[in-house]
């Protein structure tokens, strides 16, 4: 397996910030890799090193092989780039940046735009200046997934998709990753990671904090559970991984490390489940879960 | 009146945005006529120096449609209004447009004004908020300009209808660019059609003021520049005129008020047409998508200014051909021929100056598609950041060399065709207006090395190109030494027509413009994107 991304000790400040302090990011080709992070936490300008914009501080960065400070050029051929916040050119329409950016990476593929442009029902007539948020991104999502490259770069594109088109993202993303693309997803939502992504490397104020496949990362989300059951619950708040739990009458409450789900569950059963809610970890308890464990 | 809720913070907004440039304009302004006049004090100090300099320009109306009527001329506040006013109101013209537009329009295109229309505010709140300051500040320079003047023991009455005068100027276009900011619906194009009226207004008074006893002198009262100097600082004020300011201004607001009642927020009075729905275009081709607008809005602009400035010299030489004792004053100058030529040559050095601004303009684009994250996508494609920074920068060289030899051909044919000898006179100016190239293209060289090392003062090119403008005009009068003439490129261009042609100092202007545009690649090669 080679690696289309990797980068160690990555450095970069903007006068007093330190905005990547030591990040780690390694991308195997081939796999849909989530980067996930709080605002702030120094994605974004990550990928801008990655694409040659920015020049760190220090460490060590490479992209498909090569130096994406000295070989921007070339590398740029090969991968496809859409930024967090779009903004389109007023005077020009929808259509004609797609086809500007399209040229700028060496071509794209007219039968995969004209599909692209339907399931994501753009009008690429409209002037940049007249597109809402969320189709300023679907122009540049277009732009980048009608190209014909092997690595996508995506930083946080669904943050202004309605759910209908966050749906088609999901599918074209699927896709993408059959045709053995490789991509790398950048976002602060862990529940997209999780529906999209092989592996996810998770940063925090400019430093990796953990990384691997979502099974490994098990062992630091915890998800919380709201039940109501048919009798009095007893046995489970001895159980292993168990925590802030909390019962009245038939109702209980706790958070259960998710690794141990499916034998709390069992248990649950035991005792009749008339009404189960479940709610997925999320990203800031998967921190406090990683400050504990590692203290 | 709940349509006006929030001025009082938004004005606060506007003066925190705009507290050093603000402040720094009418400083400069204020205290180059407050200078102006202590030169003239010491130069002139007598009132006999000071008619004999008044003969030589009563009778030259050349000198006169540079600067303007000639008037009061024994005094030194005349002297200072008669130097220095036509040009100060072209300044502070500048600025009233510049920050009426920041305020208005672009805040509605980058979509700021969104964020703050979301909150209590009304809907004329944001107009008025900016009004309230771009109004504030021409009576700043009206009250500064008349106690700088009076303190210096000038008459108040002049010192002050100068300076309400010049303040005037900012009230006027400010009041037109109200209106502009809501029939456009890009921030470019109303500063473009601000610094049209400008323009205009300069070319009206200019037209009026050298014209014969019996021609259209009327034209100067068409124009705001003109109001200023009908006002009579120091040569019999009256104060009447300013009646036309604030009238005109209270007019012009109206129209804007009423226009912004009935848009939307964000668009212009024009519907926004439907684009194509495919193109195909490269770094180039994008750059020529961009750019093309500006370049021919200017080529208009060029060819009216250079085609204006050529048939008034032709004026000239009719008044001069009607007066023999006038043509016999001027003949131990170099006689009626010189005159004319040396009318052009300056014309040609302010056409210099105005083409700096289109080349400022499209370099600076450089920065303004990297500070609104359009050249981030840009430049994650396969495209190198130079060829990227060459695709805008070759407007701003072959662009000003294009508008140069068009006011050149202009000027030519507007003097050869009422003189009937084209044949001579096309090839002359266009010669004498290409003389201007290196000197402008330093200009687009400063802006190029400030966008490559120093990316956060591109302004600063900005700056330069008005202190060049200020040497140029008031550096002789201020006994400033040579080596601070020397700094500005436009003193060491050859004096065309009529002048001697020299080509080695145009031969140092390219290599300086060289030495900065290779510096500011190597910069932005090196430096950070964002
Ligand atoms: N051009 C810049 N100048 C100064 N600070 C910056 C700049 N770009 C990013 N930062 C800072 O660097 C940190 C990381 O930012 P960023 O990479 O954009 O975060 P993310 O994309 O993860 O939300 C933040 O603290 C941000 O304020
Ligand atoms: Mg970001």
């Amino acid at each position: 397996m080679t690696t289309a991304i990797s980068v160690s000790g990555l450095r970069k400040a903007f006068g007093r910030t330190q905005a990547l302090d030591g990040l780690d990011l390694t991308v195997t080709t081939g796999e849909v890799h989530g980067f996930l992070g709080p605002n702030g936490a120094g994605k974004s300008t990550t990928i801008r090193v990655l694409l040659g914009l920015l020049r760190a501080d220090g460490g060590r960065a490479e992209l498909l092989g090569g130096d994406p400070w000295r070989d921007a050029t070339e590398l740029h051929r090969r991968l496809a780039y859409v930024p967090g916040d779009v903004t389109l050119w007023p005077t020009l329409s929808g259509g004609e940046v797609i086809d500007l950016l399209g040229r700028l990476r060496g071509g794209l593929d007219p039968k995969r735009r004209k599909d692209l442009l339907e399931r994501f029902d753009l009008d690429p007539t409209k002037k940049g200046r007249t597109y809402s948020k969320g189709n300023r991104q679907k122009v540049a999502l277009v732009a980048a997934l009608a190209s014909d490259v092997e690595l996508l770069i995506l930083d946080e594109p669904t943050s202004g998709l309605d759910p209908l088109m966050e749906e088609v993202f999901r599918e074209c993303i699927a896709r993408e990753r059959q045709d053995g693309r490789t991509v790398l997803l950048s976002s602060h939502v862990l529940a997209e990671v999780e529906a999209l992504c092989d592996r996810v490397s998770i940063i925090r104020n400019g430093k990796t904090v953990e990384s691997g496949t979502l099974a490994e990362l098990r062992h630091l989300t915890r998800t919380s559970i709201t039940a109501e059951l048919g009798s009095p619950l007893s046995g489970v708040d001895t159980m292993a991984g168990v925590h802030d739990y909390s019962a009245q009458g038939n109702k209980v409450q706790f958070e259960v490390d998710t690794a141990e789900l499916d034998a709390v569950l069992r248990k649950l059963t035991e005792f009749g489940v008339r009404s189960l809610i479940s709610q997925p970890p999320t990203l800031e308890q998967l921190f406090l879960r990683h400050y504990e464990v590692s203290a | 009146m709940n349509t006006l809720v929030g001025t009082g913070s938004l004005v606060r907004l506007v003066l925190r945005r705009e507290r050093i440039q603000l402040p720094v304009w009418i400083l400069v302004v204020s205290g180059i006529v407050a200078a102006t006049a202590s030169s003239f004090a010491s130069l002139y100090p007598t009132v006999q120096s000071r008619q004999e300099l008044a003969a030589s320009i009563v009778n030259n109306p050349s000198i006169l449609a540079l600067s303007g009527p000639a008037q009061g001329l024994d005094t030194i506040g005349g002297m200072t209004e008669w130097k220095y006013g036509a040009v100060a109101c072209v300044l502070v013209g500048l600025m009233a447009v510049f920050m009426t537009v920041r305020h208005t329009r672009a805040d509605e295109e980058t979509g700021r004004h969104e964020l703050l229309g979301a909150g209590v505010v009304g809907r004329y709140a944001k107009l008025t908020a900016t009004l309230i300051v771009v109004f504030g500040a021409g009576l700043a320079y009206a009250l500064l300009i008349g106690f700088a003047l009076t303190a210096q023991g000038l008459p108040a009455a002049g010192s002050f209808a100068m300076g309400l005068g010049i303040g005037g100027c900012v009230w006027f276009f400010s009041a037109v660019t109200a209106v502009a900011a809501q029939v456009s619906s890009s921030s470019r194009a109303a500063n473009g059609i601000g610094g049209a009226v400008i323009g205009a207004a300069y070319l009206l008074r200019a037209a009026g003021d050298s014209a014969a006893e019996d021609g259209p002198r009327w034209l100067s009262w068409l124009s705001p520049i003109g109001w200023s100097q009908q006002m009579r600082p120091f040569a019999g004020e009256r104060f009447w005129v300013l009646a036309l300011f604030v009238v005109i201004s209270v007019v012009l607001l109206g129209v804007g008020y009423a226009l912004v009642g009935r848009r939307d927020i964000g668009a212009g009075l024009l519907p926004e047409r439907a684009g194509r729905p495919s193109g195909v275009f490269g770094t180039f081709g994008l750059a020529w998508r961009l750019q093309r607008g500006i370049l021919i809005g200017w080529t208009v602009g060029i060819v009216v200014l250079a085609g204006a400035l050529g048939g008034i010299s032709q004026s000239l030489k009719s008044i001069l051909d009607s007066s023999p004792q006038v043509a016999q004053a001027l003949q131990h100058l170099g006689g009626q021929q010189s005159l004319v030529d040396s009318f052009m040559a300056a014309i040609l050095d302010v056409i210099g100056l105005a083409v700096s601004v289109y080349a400022i303009q499209a370099a600076l684009r450089l920065r303004a598609e990297e500070t609104a994250f359009r050249a981030e996508p840009v430049l994650a494609g396969s495209v190198a950041r130079l060829r990227w920074a060459a695709s805008h920068l070759a407007f701003a060289l072959i662009g000003s060399a294009f508008l140069l030899a068009v006011a050149g051909t202009a000027t030519g044919l507007a003097v050869g065709l009422t003189n009937g000898d084209v044949g001579t006179q096309l090839p002359r100016l266009l010669g004498a207006a290409m003389v201007q190239v290196p000197a402008v293209w330093v200009l687009a060289g400063i802006a190029t090395a400030l966008f490559g090392l120093l990316p956060r003062l591109t302004s600063l090119a900005w700056a330069a190109l008005v202190v060049f403008l200020l040497l140029g005009q008031l550096g002789s009068l201020f006994q400033l030494s040579q080596w601070a003439l020397d700094i500005s490129p436009f003193t060491h261009l050859p004096k065309l027509p009529g002048g001697e042609f020299t080509v080695v100092p145009l031969i140092w202007l390219l290599v300086v413009t060289a030495a900065l545009t290779l510096a500011g690649l190597a910069g932005f090669r090196r430096r950070d994107v964002g």
